[in-house]
């Protein structure tokens, strides 16, 4: 047979392994060259999930519970596998129309793909998750999903304890190194913000083999990548929740705040902002809605008052300026003056003082004698020893940072503002720099440039209960499993006050001590308790006009071991021992008693709880507020009759008689465009005049039959 | 037994040996790429649902046929050769009345049963005892043109017919029938024209237009320096050169963007285009504008199928992510991954060691098929073993650098591993009548 052209089946050979070599040398570019391709499929198949561990807990010095975690449920779909539900039945749950059910499946669908789960309504209610969970097997495609919220068990305590919310794009630019996502919660305000750390937990991650539409087909290796979550550390307060509510309680219907300190141990008892709200108003699906209310109420309920406000202390200032007269040595217990109406020390009669005669520093402090402080006060500056009121200034100062004001305390909760010891450099801008201790007078009874937040006022007071040091005030005592951020680490330091002698303190708590027998605090006493105390009244003006007077109070007690300081501030409630010394007064009462005994101190609670006196202008903004929704409210309902009322004008006009077609100008004004600006006018002109009555019957007949 | 010991003599058992090796490597391919954890691995298999339990029963049936064809008389398809080719191309043309529309080519007729059958599948084993029958002629020159043309239409007359009916893929592979006329004489510079037009095309896609002119006259210029001698004494020589020079200028130039702009459809060109790594401009292209124009959107096609496809196999690394451990596989990120991209599977699975020992197994095939060729007596073997071997070329070559990204995608499948009836049956019958023919090669066939 022909054997020619037998070397052309070596070329044929050779051409296949030539081919075959390219398809190597291809393959050795793509597997062993290139690692792309390797971390691409990665990228590809590899579904990171966080597993978010369980909230922390947060427990009262009783060890309650006020904050912890309950389940709620979000009703997911897949919109791919939601065929065949029965739409009707689950609209009426839901309470939603069939327009609105397919807009939202098509937008998550649009959103999320319709392959995957996506958050179809998102934390229900009670009634309807139990309504739902009935009926779950007409809605294919739908299923419920749990999801952990906080829960206020007593519904208390919202600004100490804070809330959570979504983190924005600035939250996660700040904390980039805490491996916060987009969706997630963290703490915003409050503790929840401050021992974030602690709270949140250690979050997980699992690992899964995704496929080409997203869909979860497994673990990832067998999850050896994977790691666990580790559930929040639970923090335990050194607050009193019975007191907290029975300080809420009373801070009904007024502006102000209540703060108190246990003295031994700088553990913050109570921390009442009023007006305040319930923690739970923010969880649930109402979230937003409450949010937005809240934030739009000019009492501004969101504001820690008791930290985040500052003022001037007043009259309860006066025992900082006789502590450090003393201390000074420019005046002695037995030091008198005699007050014939005001002060003349500086010329010009001010300030006024209220009660007429001669006072010693205890009876100056129980009846709040302005013009001996003032007195004091000048002698502090005008001390020759130091050179200048520059530098006795500077002493004054330094007294007054021993007793932690004048900056921030460093409680641990967040936007505490620093309060204001004016310093000699600010006097020098105003007054030039030889001005004088006149000049400064209205600081020694706590008005003019003083500024104070409350909690720094009971720090004021607890220093003084201790006769010379505090702890910072703190809310959190211990945190479960130890410290681990040492962030209670600066709660366990003494801070002693300046140069104070022991005697002055004496001299100080029998002046407060007078306050509550005799003097301007008489109506505050508690039955078998030795309280000190101190009013203070402030005159304040908003924008410069003159407003109510801020009502304060200042305590401790017992006198001898004291186990409670507190602060209390009404604002614009007027004179201050007819609000915030009764209020301090049944707060010490509940805490060292353990309850209100006697029917009449019940009564008083009661009675205080319903004054109202949320300042005139805060008043009128809300009358405001209320009114503009209620208008709101009328124009969509007008709105929504107009909607209906053409309508079925329209359709009666289809179905009425001929002889009506004559009233042609009629049916011209009705089907011009509506115009929200004049309903009422329009609303007569497309009522036809003879019958509106019977109209409005026959649309009820059909509303009703309707379904 | 004396009938069966004479079935069984002569009979290639290495050429069988390696069938059943690639068609098992098959089946589990397309296990690997159907498996989801959790479910019964045996159960599945025996249900007949699952598409490699549907592969299995096709190679069953394969194997009923193989023994089929062993039993049969190897004269008969000597005999039949031109009656089966007129019967091939009758199908074809009956594929326009009654065929079926399927994914957009109309070539297939549906048999009932679910079961339809693509006559230019079939039509490749006709193709080739007909090309046999014509070549082993006693009397034929293949030496004269006339002849190689005859060839040549015997050949590409379903190539033509499967482009009319919409089938590009199976169609490119009538051309590997050239490979069969080279053996048998075919002049070698078709061989190299081919070559070379190939590459001038390439480069014109990777190139651009000026820097190629310029070389391509560089080119010019050289040989006609270096043949300057010749070119003197014979001027006929320099205008060759210069007609060349000014065909490759014009393929270059003009040719080429032509064809892509005006013949390719969009989807064609880009596929081309993405194979060098190049964004194709769809907006030159005069059927997306015809489309544009009639309002239809133009979908602008892209490269997602090899990139996901050049991802599995690169993510193999050297020796792969191991059995079932594929995450491109197992997440269904290649597209028409049991039939035309099944080489991925295989690629991410086992990675490079597994390619090449894969790649080897179809190589050790090719050569015993060109092994058995030469030691045909007969013509009629000897072209027809030729054109098994070039067919199986040609699918692998397409298919695999289609995967790897050499090659634009074409829907031709992998022989014997991909799945699909007709391809396993096909590629069947075309080793199986071979391994007939070269057990009966002592017997003078002609």
């Amino acid at each position: 047979m022909p054997v020619y052209n037998q070397s052309r089946s070596r070329i044929v050979q050779i051409i296949f392994v030539a081919v075959f070599l390219v398809i190597l040398g291809q393959l050795l570019h793509l597997q062993i060259f290139s690692s792309k391709y390797k971390m691409q499929a990665e990228n590809n198949a590899r579904y990171r999930k966080v597993v978010y561990p369980d909230r922390g807990l947060i427990y009262d010095r009783k060890s309650k519970a006020i904050l912890e975690n309950t389940i709620m449920y979000d009703l997911m779909v897949t919109p791919s596998e939601a065929k065949g539900t029965d739409t009707f039945a689950l609209c009426n749950i839901l309470g939603i129309d069939t327009a609105t059910f397919r807009k939202r499946i098509r937008d998550v669908g649009f959103k999320n793909s319709y392959v995957r789960p996506s958050v179809f309504e998102a934390l229900l209610s009670p009634e309807m998750f139990a309504r739902l969970n009935e009926n779950m097997y007409k809605f294919p495609g739908f299923f419920l999903q749990d999801r952990p919220v906080r829960d206020y068990p007593y519904g208390a305590a919202a600004n100490v304890l804070g809330y959570l919310a979504e983190v924005d794009t600035s939250f996660l630019r700040r904390h980039k190194e805490e491996g916060y996502e987009m969706g997630d919660y963290a703490g915003m305000t409050g503790l929840e913000r401050s021992y974030e750390k602690v709270l949140m937990g250690q979050r997980g991650i699992k690992y899964f083999i995704r496929d080409n539409r997203s869909r979860i087909q497994g673990s990832y290796e067998n999850g050896v990548y994977d790691s666990a979550a580790v559930a929040g550390k639970s923090l335990h307060l050194s607050l009193d929740i019975e007191l907290q509510k029975l300080g809420e309680k009373l801070m009904g219907n007024k502006v102000g705040s209540i703060v108190a300190i246990d003295p031994q141990t700088g553990g913050i008892l109570c921390m009442v902002s009023s007006p305040t709200y319930n923690p739970n108003y923010l969880t649930g699906n109402m979230r937003r809605k409450h949010f937005s209310e809240l934030y739009m109420d000019p009492r501004t309920p969101l504001v820690n008052r008791a930290v985040n406000a500052q003022y001037s202390p007043g009259s309860t200032f006066k025992t900082v300026v006789g502590i450090v007269g003393l201390s000074e040595g420019v005046i002695d217990e037995r030091f008198s003056i005699t007050c014939n109406g005001a002060f003349w020390g500086c010329g010009n009669g001010k300030p006024k003082c209220l009660d007429r005669g001669t006072f010693n520093l205890t009876s100056a402090i129980a009846h709040s004698d302005n013009t001996y402080f003032a007195t004091v006060f000048k002698r502090i500056i005008d001390q020759q020893r130091y050179g200048s009121s520059d530098s006795s200034l500077n002493i004054f100062n330094k007294y007054a940072a021993s007793f932690g004001l004048g900056k921030r305390l460093g409680v641990d909760i967040p936007s505490e503002k620093n309060g204001n010891i004016p310093t000699p450099k600010y006097y020098q801008k105003i007054f030039g720099p030889r001005w004088v201790s006149c000049n400064i007078i209205s600081n020694s009874i706590g008005q003019g440039e003083v500024l104070t937040t409350l909690t720094q006022l009971a720090n004021v007071m607890a220093t003084i209960a201790n006769k010379g040091w505090y702890i910072t005030p703190h809310l959190v005592d211990s945190i479960e499993g130890g410290d681990r951020y040492s962030l209670l680490a600066e709660y366990k330091v003494k801070h002693h006050t300046y140069n104070v002698p022991d005697t002055a303190f004496e001299a100080v708590h029998n002046g407060m001590q007078g306050v509550m027998e005799y003097g301007t605090g008489a109506a505050a006493k508690v039955p078998g308790i030795v309280v000190c105390g101190k009013t203070g009244t402030v005159e304040n003006y908003l924008r410069g006009v003159k407003q109510k007077d801020h009502a304060f109070f200042g305590a401790f007690a017992p006198r001898n071991s004291p186990r409670i300081a507190i602060a209390v501030m009404c604002e614009n409630a007027g004179f201050g021992a007819s609000s915030a010394a009764p209020i301090a007064s049944l707060m010490i009462e509940k805490y060292l008693k353990d309850s209100i005994a006697g029917k009449e101190r019940q009564d008083k609670v009661e009675a205080l709880a319903k004054v109202n006196l949320i300042p005139e202008r805060m008043r009128r903004a809300m009358d405001s507020l209320a009114r503009l929704s209620r208008t709101k409210d009328s124009l969509n309902e007008i709105k929504q009759r107009e909607k209906e009322k053409e309508m079925s004008d329209t359709m009666d006009l289809e179905e009425r008689p001929a002889e009506f077609e004559t009233r042609g100008t009629d049916t011209a004004i009705k089907n011009a465009p509506a115009t929200p600006a004049k309903p009422p006018v329009k609303r007569q002109q497309a009522s036809p005049a003879a019958l509106p009555d019977e109209n409005k019957k026959v649309n009820n007949n059909r509303k009703t039959t309707k379904p | 037994m004396q009938q069966d010991k004479s079935i069984s003599k002569g009979i290639d058992w290495l050429t069988v040996l390696l069938y059943a090796v690639l068609v098992s490597v098959g089946i589990l391919c397309i296990f690997m790429v159907e498996y989801k954890p959790g479910t019964s691995v045996i159960g599945t298999f025996l249900s007949g649902k699952t598409n490699y339990s549907k592969q299995l029963i096709f190679a069953g049936v394969c194997a009923l046929m193989a023994t089929f064809i062993l039993l049969s008389d190897s004269k008969l398809y000597t005999a039949f050769a031109n009656l089966l080719y007129a019967f091939g191309i009758l199908l074809m043309f009956a594929t326009f009345a009654i065929g079926k529309n399927v994914n957009g080519s109309k070539s297939w007729i549906p048999l009932g049963g679910g079961f339809n059958l693509q006559p230019a599948e079939l039509c490749k084993i006709f193709t080739a005892l007909a090309l046999a029958k014509f070549i082993s002629q006693q009397d034929l020159d293949f030496t004269k043109i006339k002849n190689q043309a005859i060839a040549a239409v015997i050949s590409l007359t379903p190539a033509i017919l499967s482009i009319l009916q919409n089938e590009t893929g199976l169609a490119l592979v009538y051309l590997s029938f050239f490979i069969v006329m080279f053996r048998e004489g075919l002049p070698s510079w078709i061989l190299i024209v081919g070559f070379s037009f190939g590459t001038l095309v390439v480069a014109t896609l990777i190139m651009e237009p000026n820097l190629l002119a310029i070389i391509l006259t560089a080119i010019a210029a050289l040989t006609i320096y270096l043949l300057r001698r010749q070119v003197k004494r014979d001027k006929a020589l320099l205008v060759f050169i210069l007609v060349i020079w000014g065909a490759c200028v014009g393929v270059q130039r003009f040719a080429v963007p032509y064809i892509f702009n005006n013949v390719f459809q969009c989807y064609q060109s880009q596929r081309i285009y993405s194979m060098v790594g190049k964004d194709y401009d769809c907006s030159q292209n005069r059927s997306a504008k015809k489309e544009s124009s009639e309002n239809k959107a133009v979908k602008k096609p892209d490269d997602y199928n090899v990139r996901q496809s050049k991802i599995a196999i690169g993510s193999g690394g050297i020796t792969g992510r191991g059995f079932l451990k594929g995450t491109q596989t197992r997440g269904k990120y290649v597209p028409e991954q049991h039939t035309d991209f099944i080489f991925t599977s295989l690629g991410e699975a086992f990675g490079f060691i597994g390619c090449t020992i894969f790649l080897g197994i179809y190589l050790v095939l090719l050569f015993r098929i060109i092994k058995i060729a030469e030691r045909q007596r007969s013509t009629f073997s000897r072209v027809y073993a030729y054109s098994v071997a070039s067919i199986m070329f040609f699918h692998i070559t397409v298919n695999v650098c289609m995967t790897i990204g050499l090659f634009p995608i074409i829907g031709i499948p992998l022989p014997l591993i991909s799945y699909g009836g007709s391809s396993l049956l096909t590629f069947t019958v075309l080793i199986f009548i071979l391994v007939r023919l070269d057990a009966d090669r002592q017997v003078v066939l002609r």
